[in-house]
């Protein structure tokens, strides 16, 4: 008993029991933590592990519904996020909390708990921002900024407080790799000064590389306290999802194919403010091939996907050709019908409306395609047929549900997604565009999602990925090619490609540089 | 003849602009109140009303604000407590506002009113030309002028104001940030329900020094209008509303002259040019989304 009392007057942060309820569900479930000084902590978990619930609650955003946090050894109540600060937490959100009209060094103010004046404070964060390695414009406008851009503002302005505590909350998931490096080097600065930082991360690896100590939450609960080091990532995996997940199967692609998606010299002028316009974006797709396309958030992807999928029209009826035939001038519907499927980003509010249940919005995004299967000739729906095809589909990609044919926000992120996937594999398509299949949704239903793709392709369809996740497009794709900017890069063949080719083209190398550069490195 | 013509736009302009003027602070905090119209005529009522009774005019000015931010507070209540939708609430408090200072007024139909006497600064106001236009005009123009000076100021100079334009921007991180939204939205709606009492005030004490069923006659809704001309900007506010105003004096003259064109276009003008506007600046998307308030009538309940 004194011994554990001991370690707790030792600990910077001690959790103890910390309990969350929303409505009936347990977001987090009786979590015991420790900090020391100095430590990087790693917060593992699945996505609706209970992480963000966790953070929140020590960052006074949430209250917790029991358990008792002891900073220092004193037994505190943090109400609120200024509290937090005042006691020496700081936060980086994963969603930025900036404010995009307002400059760099406005949204640095915002959070100073003394007024001070403004030129006083961007002098400081300059400085802060040499000493760390983050270079940073003051008076540049959030909304004109890069992700990584942006994230230096948020860890300066946590910086500006000089907090003992960090929480990162999934710092990396928006970086190239090299950006990513350099926030490590910051890391280990921090942590040489003996400030702790409790890192929350779903990617293993770099886990294993920075953290001194790990706690798994598995569905609201502590599973396990860990040494990462001494763990292999498989172990971590194992730990965060419950058992084993399956490894993904792709074979070699087969030679002498057609091209079933073409697209050649799209452009597109920014539609507002903070998009990114295209240049002159070339690409082919062939028959069973899986292409990928990298690139950090924000570099034109969305757009990208917005003028493939017939969402925006191009002025040329040739930029883009679906199965040999021009398509540039058709609209989604026209698109879909000449055989091509298409996948957006966002779950709800695009691919599929919320408060509809899954049977229309199966109806809603196949009435053209599929008139004669699910409508009569007078336009009235036939029900039945709708409801079969939904229970073939939730089937087909084990989509679990709490009822028969519930609404499209009930289900959870991964269930819905298979759900969307689904719902156009169905159609069994020869062209099939996604953007960020696996966004946000768990390890298991990732897994199955990439199984589905790649099975597709293997029937003779052309499929193109538009993902974030490298470790996704290695697992999956035949080649990767790189946006940057609104700029594609030539396709990588897998067998060519690397983690480090990908990300220097990522962050804006062009293909001659990348090579020396490499050397450099 | 100019120099009185000029005199009459600046009285038609002040009161839309201190309305504006308000509903601008209200909007770059985030909440769309359409009940303008409504607070601005039981502004008129109160401050008319009060003005009569005490027999002191400046009694009636404050009484006007008062009434102004009270009404305002029966809209922050329900939109940002309750979490009602600010357009029903808003259009709801206009309808109400009318009915209810046209019921209080019925016994002060026709009554003459107190006049809010004009300032004469000596010698200044003998100036030629801009002498009374600039140095002998009534007390509320250079109120107004102030005003715009002072919002101005606040917005872009003072950490109040930075926290009430990130509460406008992105109220989920000004959460996060530990700004309490709701309290900062009170007080936006609330300065914006006192900005409308007190131009209800001019047209009843110094506009027309009288009691006429709505005799705001659409001022709140061109006052609504004129903060998006402006783009959410305060010296665009004096310039649109002293655009406004001259179109309205504009089109008195130009019936006066028998020109042939029906009052009712004329009267339409403000709207007609604020849609004009809108259609320009929406060309340039990019100073637009820098100005307006993203988080404009979208309702915001804490996390807790």
């Amino acid at each position: 008993m004194s011994a554990t009392l001991e370690n707790r007057a030792e600990s910077l942060l001690d959790v103890r029991g910390l309990t969350k309820l929303f409505g009936s569900l347990k977001a987090c479930d009786g979590i015991d933590l420790a900090i020391d000084r100095g430590e990087i902590h790693a917060l593992l978990g699945e996505n609706g592990a209970g992480k963000s619930t966790f953070v929140k609650m020590l960052f006074g955003a949430l209250e917790p519904a029991a358990g008792t946090i002891r900073w220092k050894g004193e037994k505190v109540t943090i109400a609120s996020p200024g509290e937090a600060r005042k006691l020496g937490i700081g936060m980086v959100f994963q969603h930025f909390s900036l404010f995009d009209a307002l400059t760099a060094a406005e949204n640095i103010m915002l959070s100073l708990d003394d007024p001070a004046p403004a030129g006083a404070v961007a002098a400081r964060a300059r400085e802060l921002s040499e000493a760390y390695g983050l270079p940073l414009d003051p008076n540049a406008h959030v909304g004109d900024l890069s992700v990584g851009e942006r994230q230096r503002i948020e860890i300066i302005r946590c910086l500006l407080q000089n907090p003992e505590l960090i929480i990162l909350d999934e710092p990396t998931s928006v970086l190239t790799p090299q950006e990513a490096d350099r926030l490590f080097e910051t890391l280990a600065k921090l942590k040489v000064e003996g400030r702790s930082i409790l890192y929350i991360s779903h990617r293993l690896e770099e886990v294993k590389r920075i953290c001194d100590r790990a706690t798994v939450l598995r569905q609201g609960r502590v599973i396990a306290h860990c040494d990462p080091s001494r763990e292999t990532a498989s172990s971590l995996a194992r730990m965060m999802v419950g058992d084993e997940v399956q490894a993904v199967v792709r074979e070699k692609p087969s030679a002498a194919r057609e091209v079933l998606l073409e697209v050649r010299g799209l452009s597109r002028k920014a539609g507002h403010p903070f998009a990114v316009s295209l240049s002159d974006i070339d690409l082919s797709v062939h028959a069973g091939e899986v292409l990928g396309i990298a690139g950090v958030a924000g570099n034109g992807q969305g757009e990208f996907f917005e003028a493939v999928s017939g969402e925006v029209l191009q002025e040329k009826a040739d930029a883009v050709r679906i199965r040999g035939k021009d398509a540039g001038r058709r609209d989604i519907s026209g698109r879909r019908l000449m055989g091509a499927a298409f996948v957006p980003e966002e779950r709800l509010g695009h691919a599929a409306a919320p408060l509809m249940t899954l049977s229309q919005n199966l109806l809603l995004s196949r009435c053209r395609t599929d008139a004669r299967a699910f409508l009569s000739r007078l336009g009235v729906i036939r029900q039945g047929a709708v409801a079969k095809a939904a229970k073939r589909i939730a089937e087909a990609m084990d989509v679990r549900k709490a009822s028969e044919d519930p609404e499209a926000t009930a289900l959870s992120g991964g269930n819905l997604q298979k759900f969307v996937i689904g719902r156009e594999l169905d159609r069994a398509p020869m062209v099939m565009v996604v953007n960020q299949p696996t966004w946000g949704v768990d390890a298991g239903a990732a897994a199955r999602i990439r199984q589905a793709l790649i099975d597709l392709a293997k029937g003779g369809s052309a499929v193109l990925v538009i993902s974030q996740d490298l470790d996704e497009l290695f697992e999956i794709c035949d080649a990767i090619a790189v946006m940057h900017h609104g700029r594609l890069s030539a396709p990588i063949p897998i067998g060519e490609a690397t983690y480090e080719k990908v990300g220097l083209l990522m962050g804006g190398a062009t293909p001659e540089t990348a090579e020396p550069m490499l050397e450099a490195v | 003849m100019l120099e009185s013509i000029l005199i009459t736009i600046a009285t038609a302009a002040t009161p839309l602009l201190i309305a504006a003027m308000g509903e601008l602070v209200v909007e770059r905090s985030g909440v769309l109140n359409l009940g303008v119209e409504g607070m601005m005529i039981m502004g008129a009522i109160s401050g008319f009303a009060v003005a009569l009774t005490t027999g002191s005019v400046w009694i009636g000015v404050f009484a006007a604000i008062l009434v102004g931010a009270a009404f305002a507070l029966i809209f922050g209540f329900l939109t940002l407590s309750l979490v009602t939708n600010q357009v029903a609430t808003g259009l709801a408090l206009t309808l109400f506002g009318l009915g209810l200072s046209g019921m209080l007024g019925e016994g002060f139909v026709g009554r003459p009113g107190l006049k809010l006497g004009r300032i004469d600064i000596p010698f200044l106001s003998d100036l030629p030309f801009v002498g009374r236009l600039l140095f002998g005009q009534d007390p509320l123009f250079y109120v107004s002028l102030l005003l715009t000076a002072a919002v101005a100021y606040f917005l872009f100079a003072t950490r109040a104001g930075l926290m009430l334009r990130a509460v406008g921007d992105n109220h989920t991180s000004a959460h996060a940030q530990g700004i309490n939204v709701v309290a900062v939205r009170y007080l936006a709606v609330m300065f914006g329900g006192a900005c409308a009492g007190l131009a209800g005030a001019y047209l009843s004490l110094v506009y027309t020094p009288q009691w006429v069923e709505n005799m705001t006659a659409g001022r709140g809704w061109i006052a609504l209008a004129l903060v998006v001309f402006a783009s959410w900007r305060p010296w665009r506010v004096v310039a649109g509303a002293y655009l406004f105003g001259g179109v309205t004096i504009g089109q008195l003259h130009a019936q006066a002259q028998g020109m042939a064109i029906p009052s009712q276009l004329l009267s339409s003008l403000p709207y007609l040019a604020t849609i004009a506007v809108l259609v320009i600046i929406s060309r340039n998307r990019r100073l637009t989304m820098m100005n307006t308030p993203a988080s404009l009538g979208r309702p915001f309940v804490p996390e807790r």
